[in-house]
């Protein structure tokens, strides 16, 4: 089975179960090495449908402090983006779930695309997420993915146009990433009040699953998005639960965590 | 599929999150906009002339060309443009062009702090809302820069990510950006960064190259054989190239920081030792290691302190246009010194690395009348220099 026939699968099963598809995000090498296989097992676990994993960059722009802090932890224990498709690699072949990479274009640049898509492919991964990568310098990335049957997970925001996601949310390949808000990423306290609108839009335009991202953090959140998405992308929150835990046992409060957001997306 | 617009050669682009894509047209149509708008230049060049001092002159400083061995030796003076450098020119258009966008806020990145105070100044002028992101380091080594920056009345935002330094200040400025789009503009310093701020920067401080070249004829009867300046993320540097690109007969040189030598690892000479890379919103040259982890620059000058470059200067050294040396922290003292003791000019430690360069273009060929761009004053690094050149 290819990664983005397991994408597809991975959301028809949460659409029968009437339930929102979670995505949990994870940096590889946050807060160690050794630790990442384990939580990713604990997420699974809990009930994920889909596993984002986090390429560590030096310069993550688009952010917020958590993700930041878990990028520079990573980074100081050198992980590097053949680590990361060897996690995914390790997941994919467990667990037979499909796994998103996440993560900024230098890092697949330097790496050579070609390279990224065949070691991708390899590894079983079913997509990437680049956010500094919009549409139009999106070229020649597609030019290695399509042919290796990986998709560029296209990435909408508030401030996106109706003409332009149109073109983007149409075209899209695996699901679509909307972003619920203008910002960085980060846990936050509340959703924005039009984010049911905004995901409207989208998904009036796309032939594949809308994931909402950003400022997810909550069971609350969760539930308030039943039938306004077809999944949540949650990752400031999940290290957050990571970082709060005591090492022995921040697998078991990971499961917890993820298993309470499937609970809440359940109709 | 092709990559997007904004490109010189293979370098340049628009390598920004979705939700500011938007934004970032917009920004592309106002410019378009505004250069069409004589009422727009028409307000720059006053400003330009009644509150920035413009046109700066053109300085034959000719015991500086005796002692590097040069024939002539034109100093274009942007240290006495008001605030000390040549950042006004593009902090004022900048500024003109977010009123016009009907964006009262403004955000900006500073490392030595120079570009900050630009903009500060520039908001307190128009009355705009400023916040300046500027990394914990250089907010330490940079303190009068601070001072001014609060007391013209603008927010100083410290960035204690990553390095700490100019490239992490440019990420808090972009997350700011990224938060506020709606009503923010930012004010970007220098002649990098995604498309259309290249062009944008370029084009603001064409002015210093405009009127180097009517100078240089005026004083020389002719144009200088070679044109020079001080290149971190190159705003001074393209402003001034871009009056003589299509001077075939006038060699363009830009000098990088070598820090404390380009061997050891700690310089901030991108163009010399650096390699492809999408840094900052731009395909350009990087510090970067096996990676494509981003590096922490080294100079002694924190307006050099970082690891890109303008995407522009990228490409001019590609094709072989301009050509790019650099020159280590104790030569860029060193000259601070030649030059306040040959012709009375305490210049930016930025500047004094194309100052320093001159020995080596009167080794190579003292027949020759080089103008070079002085971009700043160096009141803002006299600590350092005391602490450097007072042992």
């Amino acid at each position: 089975m290819t990664g983005l026939q397991r994408i597809a699968r991975a959301f028809a099963q949460a659409k029968a179960e009437h339930r929102l598809a979670v995505v949990p995000y994870l940096t590889v090498g946050y807060p160690d090495r050794a630790s990442t296989r384990g939580l990713l097992a604990a997420a699974v676990a809990g009930g994920a449908d889909v596993i984002e994993l986090g390429v560590p960059f030096s310069d993550p722009l688009a952010d917020g402090t958590t993700v930041q802090r878990a990028s520079e932890v990573a980074l100081a224990h050198g992980v590097t983006l053949a680590d990361c498709l060897a996690e995914a690699k390790a997941i994919v072949d467990g667990y037979d779930i499909p796994v998103v990479l996440m993560g900024y274009t230098n890092s697949l640049l330097r790496y050579g695309f070609a390279r990224v898509a065949d070691d991708a492919r390899a590894a079983g991964v079913a997509g990437v997420i680049v956010v500094d990568l919009p549409v139009e310098e999106a070229g020649p990335l597609d030019a290695a993915l399509v042919p290796a049957g990986i998709a560029r997970i296209e990435l909408l925001a508030p401030t996106t146009t109706e003409d332009r996601i149109a073109r983007i949310a149409g075209a899209a390949r695996g699901f679509v990433y909307c972003v619920s808000l203008t910002g960085v990423t980060g846990a936050r306290t509340e959703l924005p009040p039009d984010v049911g609108a905004f995901v409207g839009r989208v998904r009036a335009k796309a032939a594949v699953p809308a994931v909402l991202g950003f400022g997810i953090s909550t069971p609350e959140h969760v539930a308030s998005l039943r039938g306004v998405v077809d999944g949540v992308a949650v990752g400031s929150a999940v290290i957050n639960v990571v970082t709060n835990a005591a090492p022995a046992a921040r697998a078991e409060a990971l499961r917890t965590y993820v298993a309470s957001l499937v609970a809440a997306g359940r109709s | 599929m092709t990559e997007g617009r904004g490109r010189f050669g293979e370098f340049g682009g628009q390598y920004l999150p979705e939700t500011l894509m938007p934004a970032i047209f917009e920004l592309e149509r106002a410019w378009d906009e505004a250069q069409k708008d004589a009422g727009f230049k028409a307000e720059l060049d006053r400003l330009l002339r009644d509150y920035v001092g413009r046109p700066t002159p053109l300085t034959d400083a000719t015991r500086l060309a005796k002692a590097v061995g040069l024939r002539r030796v034109l100093l274009k003076r942007e240290d006495l443009a008001h605030t000390g450098a040549h950042k006004i020119n593009n902090a004022i258009g900048q500024a003109l062009l977010a009123r016009r966008m009907g964006k009262r806020r403004i955000v900006a990145e500073t490392g030595a702090g120079q570009h900050g105070v630009a903009t500060a100044t520039v908001c307190a002028l128009l009355g705009l809302e400023c916040v300046v992101y500027m990394g914990t380091l250089d907010i330490q080594r940079q303190a009068p820069n601070v001072f001014r920056m609060k007391l013209l009345g603008a927010e100083v935002r410290e960035a204690s990510s990553g390095s700490q330094t100019l490239k992490d200040a440019i990420n808090e400025a972009i997350r700011d950006w990224v938060t506020n789009v709606r009503t923010t503009y930012y004010l970007l310093g220098s002649a990098m960064g995604p498309h259309p701020y290249p062009t944008i920067v370029r084009e603001l401080q064409r002015v210093i190259g405009a009127e180097a070249r009517a100078q240089s004829q005026a004083l020389l009867g002719r144009l200088p054989d070679l044109v020079s300046a001080c290149v971190g993320g190159g705003s001074n540097a393209i402003g001034m190239f871009a009056a003589f690109l299509d001077d075939a007969g006038v060699a363009l040189r830009g000098v990088e920081a070598a820090g404390e030598g380009v061997a050891t690892g700690k310089h901030a000479a991108t163009i010399t030792a650096g390699s492809v890379g999408v840094l900052h919103g731009a395909k350009t040259l990087v510090l970067q290691d096996e990676a494509g982890q981003i590096i922490e620059a080294h100079s002694i000058s924190a307006g050099l302190d970082y690891p890109g470059v303008g995407p522009q200067h990228a490409a001019l050294a590609k094709s072989g246009r301009a050509v790019y040396v650099s020159i280590t922290d104790q030569e860029a003292l060193d000259a601070v010194s030649l030059l306040a003791r040959t012709e009375g000019v305490i210049c930016a430690l930025e500047s004094a690395h194309a100052i320093a360069d001159l020995h080596r273009l009167g080794a190579e060929d003292g027949d020759r009348d080089v103008a070079v761009c002085l971009s700043g004053r160096g009141d803002k690094d006299l600590d350092t220099i005391i602490k450097r050149l007072g042992k």
